[in-house]
């Protein structure tokens, strides 16, 4: 084992994992909790990168951070109104959101499909500076999703967040209780597209650079991490279930980590991926019908047992009779 | 006496598909009056557009024509969400009142949130002084559920849940309470139950209220009127002494007369038999 996982590969991944485990969490808001698949996560993230790169560029390495989630919000906020104000089916919604994000997105970074932010101010490079060792990346990007995770957690158990949740779980419910269900969506969907967007920030910060493509596939690797997490720690309260969150966004980060360490080339980087997507996602029925299996060899043993026992009653019936 | 119209319908129409081969006219020119603390059953075929009535209350569409006032307020373009402020609405499915992933407690703060109107409330969290008083709700339903708050409603029986969805439509009183054959899905004993659990909120707290149901006997026994529907027309409307004096054939007799045919659902027809 020592050989194939090292120490800085755990780190790495887990760095990376908290990163992306924002997006996990927006998903878990938007997929779970408001049950409306998001299709404009891979443009969100990739529009949260480019501002913040931006932004960064400029010199200000927070106020870029802010921006990013200020520009996921006003995305969820577009994705949240041609739903709720303009009849369109919430998938086809996120579609064309992503769509229209592709030229924003070139045209936030300058119309150059990448942004470059070496040797330039970032809350790493401060944390560098301030903390010093190895760990520090690790710290803040911990720091900022367990932050994330506490403020979601909460929000989630007020009166707004119970709102919300109603809102996904039964809208009948929602609408004959005097809740506004447009109202809940476009807030959920601004919460979790700022949380997207976010992370998609703090990657640009991590590793130095945006690029336009970044962001593709995105929307399959943070489903992939909520139905991981999902699948491990199970659902029970709002705590439990944005700590699965968080668990299965490092989890799948450290699979990826070890099939690159064993040798699968860069380019099969995204096949792996759909991989575990599908496997994380059949997990929980594989599950099932095994145990259902087990269930079944189980009551066949025993059943032999009672045939036996009516073939024997039938036998001295007929016995008897003769 | 000086009692205040709660409801006022005056020539409500509805017409769904209108132009195409299914246009069907759902509410035809109704026209009803409630009094503040009127408990009116409504009875009527399949299709004679009880549930539409109820729905045009609450707003699931707006009327084609046609005024409908709830306490003076003119309340037809208001939308769904805001009138249902003052509306409790049951339905006969037991799902639909409840939110299922959601706890016993949290889906009863969702209903307390009607009482909240400051814009803040929305921040906050349920209180251990609210939870204590969903206790004591709870409690009174004899069910057993204030041991369970923590419990996703999910868990719960149809009639648990229509008991808790009750208490939930109620919790703020409403100006006027839809009763949508609410207890049809439920088994006989748990049907007596919520039933009288309705009667006994309804006449402690003098609540407006409508009711649909297939029961002749409930018809006749509940309340203070009786409603008849046919093609979406209120046909007969009847209180008072000659209510009293209403028999079940005689209310069969009195749907022929109205609608020109023999009263065809099969529910109010079972509901006769099993009751000879």
């Amino acid at each position: 084992m020592g050989s194939i996982i090292t120490l800085s590969i755990v780190q790495s991944a887990l760095e990376l994992g908290f990163i992306y485990a924002l997006v996990a969490l927006a998903l878990f808001i938007s997929f779970s909790i408001l049950n409306i698949a998001d299709l404009s996560t891979d443009g969100c993230f990739t529009l949260g990168c480019a501002v913040c790169a931006t932004v960064t560029l400029a010199g200000h390495p927070v106020l870029a951070l802010l921006a990013a989630m200020a520009a996921g919000m006003c995305s969820g906020f577009v994705t949240a109104f041609l739903q709720t104000k303009m009849g369109i089916q919430s998938i086809l919604a996120g579609i064309i959101v992503n769509t229209g994000l592709y030229t924003i997105n070139i045209a936030v970074m300058g119309f150059a499909s990448n942004v470059n932010l070496f040797n330039c101010k970032s809350i790493f490079t401060w944390a560098k500076e301030s903390i010093g060792g190895t760990w520090y990346k690790l710290i803040v990007a911990a720091g900022i999703v367990v932050l994330a995770g506490i403020v979601i957690s909460f929000f989630l158990n007020t009166r707004l967040g119970l709102s919300i949740r109603a809102t996904g779980d039964n809208p009948d419910m929602v609408r004959a209780s005097s809740i506004n269900t447009g109202l809940m969506i476009t807030i959920g969907l601004c919460v979790s597209n700022a949380l997207t967007a976010l992370s998609g920030g703090l990657l640009a910060q991590y590793q130095k650079s945006c690029d336009i493509n970044l962001g593709t596939g995105m929307v399959t690797i943070a489903l992939a991490s909520l139905i991981i997490g999902e699948s491990i720690l199970g659902k029970g309260s709002m705590i439990k279930r944005v700590l699965g969150v968080m668990f299965g966004s490092c989890l799948y980060r450290f699979i990826v980590a070890v099939a690159l360490r064993l040798n699968v080339p860069a380019e099969c980087l995204k096949l792996v991926s759909a991989l575990i997507v599908a496997i994380a996602i059949a997990l929980p029925y594989l599950k099932k019908q095994s145990a259902f299996y087990q269930q079944k060899r189980k009551a066949k043993a025993k059943n032999q047992e009672y045939i036996e026992e009516i073939k024997a009653e039938i036998a001295t019936k007929e016995g008897g009779k003769a | 006496m000086a009692e205040k119209n709660m409801l006022i319908m005056k020539h409500v129409t509805k017409t769904f598909n209108p132009g195409t081969v299914n246009e069907k006219c759902a509410l035809k020119d109704v026209n009803l009056t409630l009094k503040e603390g009127d408990f009116a059953t409504i009875v009527g075929s399949n299709g004679a557009g009880k549930s539409t009535l109820f729905n045009a209350i609450t707003g699931t569409f707006f009327a084609d024509k046609g005024l409908i006032m709830l306490d003076g307020e003119d309340i037809t373009y208001q939308k769904e969400h805001v009138r249902s402020k003052v509306i409790g609405h049951l339905f006969q499915d037991p799902l639909k009142g409840t939110a299922p992933h959601m706890t016993i407690e949290e889906n009863m703060a969702l209903a307390y949130l009607r009482t909240t109107t400051s814009k803040n409330a929305y921040f906050s969290r349920i209180k251990s002084a609210d939870k204590k008083k969903f206790r004591e709700q709870l409690a009174l339903l004899d069910m057993g559920l204030e041991d369970r708050m923590k419990q996703p409603v999910g868990l719960l029986s149809g009639g648990q849940r229509q008991a808790l969805t009750l208490l939930m439509a109620t919790m703020v009183t409403p100006k006027i309470l839809l009763l949508d054959e609410h207890t049809a899905a439920l088994d006989p004993a748990t049907a007596e139950k919520v039933l009288d659990l309705t009667k006994r909120i309804v006449a402690e707290r003098n609540i407006t209220c409508l009711m649909v149901t297939h029961n002749m006997h409930q018809a006749l026994e509940l309340g203070n009127r009786t409603l008849m529907m046919d093609a979406g027309n209120i046909v007969l409307d009847i209180a008072g002494e000659e209510r009293k004096q209403m028999t079940v054939d005689h209310l069969l007799e009195q749907f022929a007369v109205h609608a020109g045919k023999e009263l065809d659902n099969d529910r109010i027809l079972f509901s006769k038999v099993e009751e000879k």
